[in-house]
């Protein structure tokens, strides 16, 4: 269980505003909900390490959203999302709540599994290009051989 | 004597709105909208994300948007808006390890795991303006190949196993944070590698070409050049585990330095090391470059008194936000300072007249 709502909320994290509020208003997914944060802007640092495997340090700031909703039969969502929408965010909180419900299966077929299509098209296609830029090299023999 | 004077008010606002005007160009061209900029600007949009030390788009397209394309300008906007934001974290380390990577390169070794990748670089162009772009509807596509979705190791990490390479441990410190606490010298590479992150382009490419030139010689092979999508993961206290919370461009240099060896340790090779926020490698390598001739004194080095050797010179310069700010503030009203310089040579002159006329 805590696998799957990792995923989920990494994939709402990262996923594109508009990709996420399309198909959410498309479902049309009526539920009402009570506020326990109302969505806030902020940053987390983002760390790296010198050298990639030595000590930490600060490399700058990332524009973060969160907020955290209850549902009427008692269930929590938390969003943490990439940005400043705090649409994309409340979305992402009622999504996480209602994926722990009996809900969950029509969540994850509308809004879920698109969002991971649109991810893996995604990254599909700039592994692509970048395999067509791939240096094919080939050794020129120099003076006679035997 | 200087009174005081107030005044100024509807001067400053008839300038700003001139400014608007102007920055709006003729209203007879469409107005440029920030998707435009983050589409088509987006290396520019890096570069404003890197100094301003804020990782958006959007924001560093309407920064520059706002700056006339001045990024320096648009930089400070960024890093002014940053300030007022909550910091809710601290991410967990980056592993660079599983960059999808757009780009990945090496001077060093010719056949690498994962291979080279040119990615969409200008190097090998001709440099030469190319009109086709004055026609506007353009779409190029470029090809597309099959490819095996398995993680790039680094270059250097097989140097690393004959021992040939300095390892870079992790003793698990926690950072100095130079947005939390002012730096003070001498500081730890941890600081100087968050200051140089942020630092000015234009500042460190200049620095880390006069090591090249001799300056604290210190002569470097890019060991590997990646530049790709890292997923940031961060722990979220409510729920008491981590997820990948944001999804950024990243530009990772190594470069691979002689090092003579000292009386504990054997000749080896040292690494530079630059990592920055968006596609800016020119940056991430200088970044590197400086890096590694910063690192004299932990490496038993010389100093030959370079400029790029001297951390308190290179870190307390290569903010331009820092730099611009005390730069351009000698444009403001120095009207009271000026008018005291003023008196004091008058009163130097009139002395210097009177003993002239005494002899």
């Amino acid at each position: 269980m805590i696998e799957k709502r990792k995923s989920w909320m990494s994939l709402l994290a990262i996923s594109d505003q508009n990709d996420l509020l399309n198909l959410w208003d498309q479902k049309k997914i009526k539920i009402s909900y009570e506020w326990l944060r109302q969505p806030e802007i902020g940053s987390i640092m983002a760390q790296g390490k010198m050298g990639v495997t030595g000590d930490k340090f600060n490399i700058g700031e990332v524009t973060i959203t969160r907020c955290s909703v209850k549902l009427d039969c008692g269930t929590i969502g938390h969003s943490y999302v990439q940005g400043r929408s705090k649409r994309k965010a409340e979305i992402s909180a009622v999504c996480d709540a209602l994926l722990q419900t009996k809900m969950s299966k029509e969540v994850n077929e509308n809004i879920i599994i698109p969002l991971e299509k649109i991810k893996k098209d995604k990254r599909d296609k700039i592994l692509s290009k970048a395999e067509a830029t791939k240096v094919d090299f080939f050794t020129l023999v120099r003076g006679e051989s035997d | 004597m200087y009174v005081a004077v107030k005044g100024g008010e509807k001067a400053i606002d008839n300038a700003h709105s001139w400014m608007s005007e102007i920055r709006r160009g003729d209203p007879s061209v469409p107005n440029v909208s920030l998707n435009q900029i983050t589409e088509q600007l987006t290396l520019g949009v890096d570069r404003v994300m890197s100094e301003g030390s804020l990782y958006d788009k959007d924001l560093a397209a309407l920064a520059i948007k706002q700056s006339r394309g001045d990024l320096i300008e648009a930089i400070f906007l960024l890093r002014a808006y940053r300030t007022t934001l909550k910091r809710f974290s601290y991410s967990k380390p980056i592993d660079t390890a599983n960059m999808l990577c757009l780009r990945r390169i090496s001077a060093t070794f010719k056949d690498i795991p994962g291979g080279q990748k040119l990615g969409p670089t200008f190097d090998y162009t001709h440099r030469l303006l190319d009109f086709k772009l004055l026609a506007e509807n353009e779409t190029p596509l470029s090809p597309t190949q099959q490819f095996e979705n398995k993680k790039v190791p680094h270059v250097l990490s097989f140097l690393n196993q004959e021992d040939l390479m300095q390892k870079e441990k992790d003793n698990n410190l926690d950072p100095i944070d130079i947005t939390r606490e002012p730096i003070s010298f001498p500081t730890s590479r941890a600081a100087r590698l968050q200051a140089l992150s942020r630092g000015d382009e234009g500042f460190l490419l200049g620095l880390a070409y006069s090591t090249q030139r001799g300056y604290a010689r210190n002569h470097a092979f890019v060991g590997e050049l990646r530049i790709g999508i890292v997923e940031i993961e961060l722990n979220i206290p409510e729920l008491g585990f981590d997820i990948n919370v944001a999804e950024i461009i990243l530009t990772e240099c190594e470069t691979v330095n002689q090092f003579q060896g000292s009386k504990i340790e054997p000749p080896q090779f040292t690494r530079g090391y630059g990592l920055v926020f968006g596609q800016t490698e020119r940056k991430a390598l200088a970044m590197a470059l400086i890096d590694r001739a910063l690192r004299w004194k932990e490496l038993g080095e010389d100093y030959s008194g370079a400029p790029a050797q001297d951390e308190e010179f290179v870190i307390s310069h290569c903010d331009n936000i820092q730099a611009t700010g005390f730069l351009e503030h000698i444009k403001l009203p120095h009207y009271v300072d000026f008018q005291s310089e003023l008196e004091l040579i008058r009163k130097i002159r009139a002395d210097a007249k009177r003993n002239v006329k005494r002899l």
